[in-house]
């Protein structure tokens, strides 16, 4: 039987990190995947000659920059790309484009709102103030609130006394986020429909809730952590798209000697004694490991890859509880020309950044209406981006290729399915662009959809849920994916947890499986040290 | 009354900045658009459009040129065959720098000088009774930078010879159907050329590289994406990282070659028995390591520079704008050990990186040494690893 120190069981971004980071510590370790392609949800696939598409993850932000120096990407083919310009088309022929000048930006509020140009100026600074305060958050393990281990206790009065150094107003507007409504916290600041519908599209990505619900703050402050070259809030487009990006840490982990194995499913975690020996893959092949890490959501993580049986009764419940209830899909289309908007004319320097298709907070809201009660929405929200003006290399010259994230589209529907429903689904959104982009159907080459169902079958993302578990305070930092159970490691002794099911979460962050590692090699001196 | 490029018509009509600056007496685009970096990663990523026209020029012919430039260029231009260019410098008598430039080697008897300053009264006062004629040419030749990982692709579909040409190779056609010189050089570290244009050609040159470059997402982009470039490409710029020692007042604000790392050209001078202004100076240097300096490039902890902005309650700034300023170089115990004259985040390197002159005995690849940074209005020193000029240097340069 082969036998590794560790073997990761994923080879998504997280896995690819925790394995980078487990080999470089001198770990004998083995990335399994099950797909033919490392890089989970976060692949470029060629789908059509000279058109590359970002099936499912299309942008880089909340990326620890801790890892791009740690497992020196760079030297790997790291390349974040600007994305110099952002739109967003309104109703009536109203809209935005920000470009990378802050005092033009600040002129093009202006035109709708004197007031709210000054007012961005002090969200930017409160919203930058709030990340600040919690972004050392990503980069450390949530202490146990559960356990009476001094080191726990010392990591929460650490914690406490971090809140304590907090200004008021800061800590202030952090609860308000975490706990309220995006809604309540942008109408607090601006008054033009078509800003709050910008800036509230943060709130609702990824999640089942509208920009009026109590717990899209969260979502709108965990999408404003991210960092692209130090800027709070700012986003790249990788080099050949988030595949290019999972090549680059593909090339790192090999680099410091992890093994990775494609098209290598893996059945079932094998244990004795409460203790993870290994794994088990598909065709029956056993391969023996002192270390065993799930990649895969908390659901998958602990009720498919071990028995339930194995675990703790509470666990398994606080599993089966979790929220998880995908609503976001994918629309990428490879088109023949640049489509055109009839305020930035043929220009392709004006579309080199998201166009968001969410003209106001109601537009959004009753986009989100259509989902609670089981059905897509009528008008979907949609985070455009036309990334060939980005990376000239996505596309063939003069073609394009348009990558769609659309909200809302529930997982489960009502009295029907998705298999029902994918292409009427995807003719909405097109029949949405055509109403910004006159003429939009004509220059379409290919469609290519991802409904959460698909998500769920091709990638293993329970229900279609990008962020392998919602993002619910109750399913956040100590509670991520369950209490007790934060830290990365399971009651197997030798069996962790590495995705973004657990603290911080999801994006293409890396930090749970560079969290995990740490944990994993920590224990492994302690063992070693005992 | 400042001059225009021979491409300023286009240039012009591209620049939505209303951003300008002077250079050499010309105007050029300091950017075209609101974000230089979306420039600079045209030339890393795809391809940039640049007008370098402003440089002086010189055209040095004659039966004896070779001979003439053999003494007067510190690196030995006859190991420049015709059909090859050359970075070069030229010395003074006690061997600190005048100045660095390119030399084309385009006939047997012909070469093409560029620089960044006037220098034809040095090279002419000089030529003695040798059948030498220089003439300056700076007005009459535009040039254009095609630069970054595309541009051969691109240029090689209007010249085809360039699809061939080696790292510093020159070679010839037409382009809108007027004639063009092509060399492979440039200012930025990539795969790039440089277009040589009779000035009046020059509008319809630039309209066949920008009708050809359609779709390839290419960018035009100005001195500031060309400064962001040049420093990771290790490329020292006159007046920021050296100064001529003809207009200095001290020695200090001189360089010899071997301290700005130039080592390199004159790795065959035992076997080269040419006299060249500057030689027996450059000699003893050697001889004696009699040099103050070295340039190397520097890369900032990344950790250490987080702590020192996070540690004052302030967001670590990641800023790509260069600055063109002495930063002192301290060692481990806090002695000055020399100063940084160029800085900026670099996006491809992800790290705060300069170049820097550094006492010879530190400039070996590795040595932690301190950069000092202002925080907070007072000095902080951030700890920094020496490495090798160029930074950022990807295969494709030479490939």
């Amino acid at each position: 039987m082969d036998r590794y120190d560790a073997i990761v069981v994923g080879g998504g971004h997280n896995g690819l990190v925790n394995g980078a980071y487990l080999a470089r510590a001198g770990l004998k370790t083995l990335i399994l995947e099950r797909r033919p392609m490392v890089g989970g949800a976060a692949i470029t696939e060629e789908l059509r000659p000279g058109f590359q598409f970002t099936t499912f993850s299309y942008a880089l932000s909340l990326l620890r920059p801790q890892i791009i120096q740690e497992l020196e990407l760079t030297k790997h083919g790291f390349l974040p790309l600007l994305m110099s310009t952002r739109f967003a088309p309104g109703e009536d022929g109203e809209y935005l484009l920000f470009n990378r000048d802050h005092d033009e930006t600040l002129r093009e509020i202006a035109r709708l709102s004197p007031h709210d140009a000054d007012a961005y100026e002090q969200y930017s600074h409160d919203l930058d103030r709030v990340c600040q305060a919690v972004k050392p958050l990503l980069d450390s393990v949530p202490p146990n609130l559960f356990s009476d281990d001094p080191e726990e206790l010392v990591a929460m009065a650490a914690l406490g006394s971090r809140l304590r150094g907090l200004d008021k107003r800061t800590l202030h507007n952090a609860v308000r986020l975490l706990t309220g409504s995006a809604a309540d916290f942008l109408d607090d600041y601006f008054e033009s429909p078509l800003l709050k519908g910008y800036l509230a599209s943060s709130s609702i990505i990824g999640s089942k809730v509208g920009p009026r619900s109590q717990g899209s703050g969260l979502v709108l402050l965990f999408h404003s952590l991210g960092e692209h070259d130090g800027e709070f809030g700012a986003w790249a487009f990788h080099k050949g798209g988030n595949g290019g990006f999972t090549q680059v840490l593909a090339r790192a982990a090999e680099a410091f000697g992890a093994e990775i194995r494609l098209e290598a499913p893996v059945e079932r975690v094998l244990t004795r004694d409460g203790e993870a020996t290994g794994v088990a893959l598909a065709d029956g092949t056993e391969i023996a490991a002192e270390v065993v890490v799930s990649a895969l959501d908390p659901r998958r993580t602990f009720l498919e890859l071990v028995e339930p049986r194995e675990l703790p009764d509470d666990l398994v419940e606080d599993i089966r509880r979790l929220k998880f209830r995908g609503v976001s899909s994918k629309v990428n289309f490879a088109l023949d020309e640049l489509p055109t908007h009839p305020v930035l004319g043929a220009r392709p320097d004006l579309y080199r950044g998201f166009m968001n298709i969410g003209p106001s907070m109601d537009y959004l809201e009753r986009a989100f209406d259509d989902a609670k009660y089981g059905w897509y929405s009528e008008h979907p929200y949609i985070d455009c981006a036309i990334q060939s003006t980005i990376d000239p290399d996505m596309a063939p010259p003069g073609k394009h290729v348009l990558s769609c994230f659309v909200q809302y589209t529930p997982y489960e529907l009502r009295e029907s399915d998705w298999e029902a429903q994918r292409e009427p689904m995807a003719d909405r959104v097109q029949a949405t662009l055509e109403s910004h982009f006159p003429g939009f159907g004509a220059l379409v080459l290919q469609r290519e959809v991802q409904t959460p169902l698909d998500i769920e079958r091709t990638v293993g993302l329970s229900e279609g849920n990008i962020f392998a578990g919602e993002f619910l305070a109750p399913q956040m930092f100590f509670f991520r994916p369950a209490p007790g159970w934060s830290q990365y490691r399971t009651p197997i002794a030798g069996y962790y947890q590495c995705g973004s099911g657990t603290h911080p979460g999801g994006c293409v962050m890396g930090a749970p499986g560079r969290l995990a590692a740490g944990q994993i090699l920590g224990d492994r001196t302690r063992a070693s040290g005992a | 009354m400042i001059r225009t490029t021979p491409f300023h018509e286009r240039t012009s009509a591209l620049n939505e900045t209303g951003l300008w600056q002077h250079w050499s007496g010309h105007l050029v685009a300091t950017r075209y658009q609101a974000s230089d970096k979306f420039e600079y990663f045209a030339v890393r990523n795809s391809a940039g459009i640049f007008d370098t026209s402003p440089l002086y020029k010189y055209r040095i012919a004659g039966r004896d040129s070779e001979r003439f430039l053999s003494g007067m260029l510190a690196r030995d231009i006859r190991t420049c065959p015709p059909g090859l260019a050359q970075y070069t410098t030229w010395l003074d008598d006690r061997g600190f720098v005048l100045e660095d430039g390119v030399i084309q080697h385009r006939a047997p008897d012909e070469f093409l000088l560029t620089c960044a300053e006037p220098n034809l009264a040095w090279f002419a006062d000089r030529v003695g009774r040798l059948a030498v004629t220089i003439e300056e040419v700076s007005l009459d030749i535009g040039a254009l930078a095609v630069q970054g990982p595309r541009s051969r692709e691109l240029l090689s579909r209007l010249v085809p010879s360039v699809g061939e040409l080696p790292f510093f190779g020159i070679t010839s056609g037409t382009i809108a159907g007027r004639p063009v010189t092509v060399t492979r050089t440039g200012y930025t570290g990539d795969l790039g050329y440089e277009v040589w244009v009779e000035a009046p050609d020059a509008v319809a040159v630039w309209d066949g590289v920008w009708d050809a470059a359609e779709g390839y997402g290419v960018l035009a982009y100005g001195m500031d994406a060309l400064y962001m470039l040049r420093i990771e490409a290790g490329l020292l710029l006159l007046g920021a990282d050296f100064d001529s020692s003809r207009f200095a007042f001290n020695d200090a604000h001189r360089s010899t070659p071997l301290e700005l790392g130039w080592a390199w050209m004159f790795k065959g001078l035992e076997d080269d028995d040419r006299p060249f202004i500057g030689r027996r100076a450059l000699e003893r240097e050697r001889a004696e390591k009699t040099s103050r300096w070295r340039m190397v490039g520097l890369v900032v902890d990344w950790e250490d520079y987080d702590r020192v902005y996070s540690s004052a309650g302030l967001i670590p700034p990641k800023d790509h704008r260069p600055v063109h300023e002495d930063w002192m170089v301290y060692d481990a115990d806090r002695s000055r050990v020399g100063y940084a004259t160029s800085i900026m985040y670099s996006p491809v390197l992800q790290r705060h990186i300069a170049m820097a002159r550094v006492r010879p005995d530190l400039a070996k690849p590795g040595t932690r040494v301190f950069l000092e940074f202002t925080v907070d209005h007072h000095y902080e020193q951030v700890a920094a690893h020496v490495a090798r000029l160029p930074l950022y240097n990807p295969p494709r340069k030479t490939a």
